[in-house]
């Protein structure tokens, strides 16, 4: 038998049958369902009178939506109650298995599957999220459905799929310290574009990316989907079995010697062909932030925004151009000059206790810039906000004047009340820094949870490693 | 059941962008409705509208930004949006497709897509065509040139005739293109495999007992 990459395994592992055209019907072991992307897709079941295939595979939140300020009154506005009320009220009818928001468990999707272990290795996870990639940390194959797929799934546990090609990514030798799994992930970004893996499944490989923790491995793949990728994936090795053990949807008893010893299978075989390689030196990659509208717009934080004079290319250009417009920036300035309104510490990407730990180690003994109005931190979910309580990060963010929230999405998107206004600019630890994204006329600029905070104490971007050493010198 | 696309005689409209994505197709605050419909209104606000909206305002009565090109009056109407590459990335959001259908786009022409807005297309009847850069160029430069620009799109014989008589072929994968001829819902055709699905579950049960333990 040939050598197979990650992806053919997992892949030929799901295949029900296979038509003529290489169109495939793929099995789909777990399914993860919020609030925004699936009222249509229940409504379509019920006229159609069709009944979820097995329901044990769903696992449904609400995260969107969610205030993250206090919830005994419930969500005030009326339209985003709707929805998570939809949601409640489809899991009854359906007998699905839901995390409300009144439970301890909630949290951002993305956050609750590892978190439970109901992301496993080896298994399809969906979701109507693009950011189901995150799940292919644990040498799972996730990926992001729109609604008519969530329904196609709920009916069949199938989904219609043709295979994708494969891509090696590898980060080669170690980051200096201080380099995060975010500025990892940014600076592959940075490298191949936001369509640079569009048709391809990434695999993340390398010594960079084995060093890294799975809260590091979540971040990296993320945003797989930012660099164009449905999905992204991260070969099993120890670290994913240690930190799978134990949770509550994990195997159980003699099932789980029997699952470990088939998932030390999931790793690419030595000489697997890949479509494309792509190889970034580690010890190259500096802490990073974006300067533009799209996440590949990203430079080193000793870098200056790029001038769109130097750029051959007229539409390339002419994007450069308009990004500078909209961020309200000069062209050719340090980015280490460019003051920020509001930080924000949270999203599917970085509010894992691990980012927390991060961002919370920059912030100690530290105040909020004067010139920051608001500095955000939304833990993922009920469970690490829990733990980081107990760690005492709460209390070391808001005496330096960061707000401590509920779980939820937040200001990744602004769906709630969290939002910037126009004009107002935001260091932040979420995924997309499209216009608008985080409120119309928001400037948004990508960067790691130890970045975010260090740009929220001096007001503005600054190289987070910089504050942390001056505190061990003094 | 979907609308068949076999077909289409239209209008194009150029949308002169790179990385359309699919927060600007339909913003985040439109995502909160339980429907499928009604986002026609909403399709590109940001860029549409002059001031901010909201769900339940009355559009109608906003003002249109009249330097966005879908509000000129040349482009009233248009059934195709011929667009720049990596159009529809970011979220999955399938309102997005919603959005342009219930405007009215039909089909939408582009030297690359996002995947997940592509595949979510043709769930909805939309036609998302990928063409060479260099096609795509010269569609944009007709386009502008010459007001009432059509095209004429046939899917049965992957064909795109321009007013001047060319004819450009497309791509577009056998399966997808017999759902879409025939306005087929791929749940039903999926369910006629029920057995074969029943039949995989058994296996992967006794290979893999722990993805069944609930
Ligand atoms: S945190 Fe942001 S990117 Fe992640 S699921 Fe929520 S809205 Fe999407």
């Amino acid at each position: 038998m040939s050598a197979k990459t990650l992806y053919d395994k997992l892949w030929d592992d799901h295949v029900v049958r296979t038509e003529n055209d290489g169109t495939s019907l793929i099995y789909i072991d777990r399914h993860l369902v919020h609030e925004v992307t699936s009222p249509q897709a229940f409504e379509g079941l019920r006229i159609a009178g069709r009944q979820p295939w097995r329901t044990g595979s769903v696992l449904a939140v609400p995260d969107h939506n969610v205030p993250t300020t206090d919830r005994t009154a419930g969500i005030a506005d009326p339209v985003s109650r709707l929805q998570v009320e939809t949601l409640d009220q489809n899991c009854r009818d359906f007998h699905l298995t839901e995390f409300p928001m009144s439970d301890i468990r909630q949290g951002i999707v993305h956050v609750i599957g590892p978190e439970q272990g109901a992301t496993l290795p080896g298994m399809t996870v969906v979701c109507g999220d693009s950011h189901t990639s995150t799940h292919g940390a644990f040498g799972a194959l996730a990926f992001g459905i729109g609604t008519s797929e969530v329904e196609h799934v709920l009916a069949t546990q199938c989904l219609i799929q043709k295979k994708m090609k494969n891509m090696l990514i590898s980060v080669d030798g170690k980051v200096g310290a201080g380099v995060t799994a975010k500025d990892i992930v940014l600076a592959i970004i940075g490298e191949i574009g936001t369509a640079g893996g569009t048709g391809y499944a990434i695999e993340f490989g390398g010594e960079a990316i084995r060093d890294l923790s799975m809260e590091g491995r979540m971040t990296v793949c993320n945003m797989a989907i930012e660099a164009g990728a449905r999905a992204g994936m991260i070969a099993v090795d120890d670290t994913t079995i240690d930190y799978v053990k134990g949770r509550p949807f994990a195997p159980r008893d003699g099932h789980w010697n029997q699952a470990v010893s088939a998932w030390s299978a999931l790793k690419s075989d030595e000489g697997a062909e890949f479509d494309l390689v792509v190889r970034l030196d580690a010890h190259s990659i500096q802490p990073q932030v974006t300067w533009g509208t799209s996440p590949e717009m990203v430079i080193p934080i000793d870098a200056r925004v790029p001038d769109p004079a130097d750029e051959p290319d007229s539409v390339k250009a002419s994007g450069i151009h308009r990004a500078l417009d909209y961020m309200g920036l000069q062209a050719g300035m340090p980015i280490n000059e460019v003051s920020i309104d509001k930080a924000f510490i949270g999203s599917c990407t970085n509010s894992r206790i691990e980012d927390l730990r991060e961002a919370a180690s920059v912030v100690r003994g530290h105040q909020l810039a004067d010139n920051v109005k608001l500095a955000l931190v939304v833990p993922g979910s009920g469970l690490v906000k829990e733990q980081a309580e107990r760690e005492g990060l709460d209390k070391i963010f808001t005496e330096a004047g960061f707000e401590w929230r509920e779980p939820g999405c937040s200001m990744c998107l602004a769906m709630n009340a969290d939002r910037l206004e126009p004009g107002e600019r935001c260091a932040s630890t979420s995924n997309r820094n499209f216009e608008g994204r985080q409120g119309k006329g928001g400037r948004t600029h990508l960067v790691s949870p130890a970045m975010a905070a260090a740009a929220a104490i001096a007001g503005h971007f600054v190289d987070a490693r910089t504050l942390v050493e001056k505190e061990n010198t003094q | 059941m979907m609308q068949a696309f076999t077909v289409l005689n239209g209008l194009v409209v150029p949308l002169d962008r790179s990385n359309v994505d699919t927060d600007a197709i339909i913003p985040k605050q439109y995502l909160k409705s339980v429907k499928r419909t009604g986002f026609g209104p909403n399709m590109f606000d940001d860029w549409r509208y002059l001031e901010p909206g909201e769900p339940g305002m009355d559009h109608s009565k906003r003002t249109p930004n009249p330097d966005f090109v879908v509000n000129q009056p040349r482009y009233k109407g248009a059934e195709i949006l011929l667009a720049r590459d990596n159009f529809g990335c970011g979220s999955s959001r399938e309102h997005a497709v919603w959005a342009l259908t219930d405007y009215g786009i039909r089909a939408v022409i582009a030297p690359s897509f996002a995947d997940i807005f592509f595949n979510n297309s043709f769930k909805n009847g939309l036609l998302p065509i990928a063409l060479d850069e260099a096609i795509v160029d010269q569609l944009f430069r007709e386009v502008e040139a010459q007001e009432g620009y059509r095209l004429a799109i046939d899917l049965e014989a992957q064909t795109i005739t321009t007013p001047s008589g060319g004819v450009i072929d497309f791509e577009v994968d056998e399966f997808r293109k017999y759902c879409l001829l025939n306005g087929l819902d791929d749940i039903g055709l999926t369910l006629k495999h029920a057995d074969e699905i029943r039949a995989y579950e058994e296996r992967r049960r006794q290979e893999a007992p722990w993805l069944f333990q609930e």
